[in-house]
């Protein structure tokens, strides 16, 4: 059984839709990769997922429980299925790099204060910042900064982890190190959807890779066909397209 | 001599303390009261979008109404409304007119909380969406959002506007005076009569030194969340 369906999802703003229908599934373990040109919709449909848009139309599954949003605690739940890592990392400044881990998990009771605390020391080790726990955000560079968010999203256990273009706001010398994060929690088991335009890593690591365009899967596919042999023309040009400008 | 000025000008000052606090213990909390309410986003006609009613479908009517009430109490001065709320309630209604100090406190509390709440909303308008996301997809509640990680950085963002409001009233409760509240001024004027012009000067002092302690206070707390940027 799929850890994810979404069938038939539809959103759209005002008078544009963004999303035209879409539907697929997710295998426990499998990592998605979204591709696409801007404005396709990529960034709408995680929001979807994460129940920060309310879609117009379809469903969404997971493991084998349809998610419904008919009141606001049961959105709050829906939202804890899932993770996500932002863009420009939303980190709480206010917070140091722990209590940014911590502090979900607290209010949501999730063990006692020095279980949570042993949690999130593990994680930050996981993602190499365990020597930055009582540093503050601002003192992070942009690469240490998502490395705590992914930290932050995993210490509530989702059991899908989106995230959204996280490199697109790091210099280029920090992208390595986010990257190869995300690479360890796909050998840790994670089931993760990444939208990005890294399509080398895209490749690498995706065990699916999803091309979005004007709010439609225009392809879906294993990384090998659909960057090697692309069967849509769309799909052809933007591939061609990104890498010419590498 | 000045002792006796002393004495004198320490009765109406103890005034002047009274409203300043009592109008900040109440104007603070009911400053949020009234910037929740110009940012209420209730909708009673939403649903007439397409009929020909739809102008009314935008109209959200406790934001109206609130920041009507902030927009006539913020252009109007302070003075009149002192007037007002003191004499208004027997001349118009013919009720018994409320002890003076009360008068005074409800009128600077009101004038007040809506200065706040201006100076609350930019702030909290000023939070960026990403935070309230953040906070979302961890599965905190609104008010855990609100209280846990938008507020202190609110806080943070409106201590300079604040410290300057704060600083205004020190100077606007000689207003008081107008109903006949023996505050630090008048006390002070009560020696001219008397030939003598420095107790003027001395009451300045009083209100230099308020004022100053109050900057180091305000200095203070800034200076306690500069350890966070946001
Ligand atoms: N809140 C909104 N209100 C109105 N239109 C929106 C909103 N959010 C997104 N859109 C529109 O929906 C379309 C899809 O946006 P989306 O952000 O999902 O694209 P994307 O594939 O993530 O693009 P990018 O690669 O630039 O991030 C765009 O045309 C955008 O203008
Ligand atoms: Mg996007």
């Amino acid at each position: 059984m799929a850890i994810l369906q979404v069938n038939n999802l539809r959103k759209g703003f005002g008078d544009t839709d963004v999303l035209k229908g879409i539907s697929f599934s997710l295998e426990q373990g499998q990592v998605l990769a979204i591709i696409g040109s801007s404005g396709g919709g990529k960034s709408t449909l995680l929001r979807c997922l994460n129940f920060l848009e309310t879609p117009d139309e379809g469903e969404i599954w997971v493991a084998g429980k349809q998610l419904l949003s008919a009141s606001e605690e049961e959105i709050r739940q829906n939202r804890l299925h899932f993770g996500l890592v932002f863009q420009n990392f939303n980190l709480f400044p206010q917070y140091s790099v722990l209590e940014n881990i911590t502090l979900a998990p607290t209010l949501l009771k999730q063990g006692t204060a020095e279980q949570i605390r042993e949690k999130a020391m593990g994680l930050l080790e996981k993602v190499g910042l365990k020597e930055k726990a009582e540093s503050y955000p601002h003192q992070l560079s942009g690469g240490q900064q998502q490395r705590v968010a992914i930290a932050r999203a995993l210490a509530l256990n989702p059991q899908i982890l989106c995230f959204d273009e996280p490199t697109s706001a790091l210099d280029p010398e920090l992208t390595g190190e986010v990257l190869r994060v995300i690479r360890g929690l796909k050998n840790g088991g994670n089931t993760m959807i990444v939208v990005t335009h890294e399509m080398e890593f895209a490749r690498s690591v995706a065990d699916v890779v999803m091309f979005m365009a004007d709010g439609v899967i225009e392809e879906m596919d294993a990384p090998e066909q659909v960057f090697g042999d692309p069967r849509s023309e769309k799909t052809r040009a933007f591939i061609r397209g990104a890498q010419e400008k590498f | 001599m000045f002792t006796q000025v002393t004495l004198e000008l320490l009765g109406g000052f103890w005034e002047t303390i009274k409203i300043f606090l009592l109008t900040l213990a109440f104007s603070i909390p009911l400053g949020l009261v009234v910037c929740f309410g110009s940012m209420n986003k209730w909708s009673p006609f939403r649903r007439l979008e397409a009929g020909p009613l739809h102008f009314l479908s935008g109209w959200k009517p406790i934001r109206w109404l609130t920041r009507t009430f902030v927009w006539i109490i913020r252009g109007t001065p302070l003075m009149l409304q002192l007037i007002i709320i003191f004499y208004g309630p027997g001349l118009m209604f013919g009720l018994p007119s409320m002890p003076r100090m009360t008068a005074t406190i409800v009128a600077f509390s009101i004038n007040y909380a809506c200065y706040f709440s201006e100076i609350y909303r930019g702030g909290i308008e000023s939070i960026s969406r990403g935070q309230y996301e953040a906070g979302q997809v961890l599965g905190m509640t609104k008010s855990q959002i609100f209280f846990r990680v938008v507020l202190l950085q609110v806080v943070k963002r409106i201590m300079a506007p604040m410290s300057n409001e704060i600083i205004t009233l020190v100077k606007d409760t000689s207003l008081a005076r107008i109903i006949g509240i023996y505050e630090i001024i008048w006390s002070g004027e009560q020696f001219i009569k008397k030939g003598l012009i420095w107790p003027l000067f001395y009451t300045g002092a009083f209100y230099l030194i308020f004022s100053g302690a109050l900057t180091i206070l305000f200095g203070k707390l800034e200076k306690k969340l500069s350890y966070f940027r946001g």
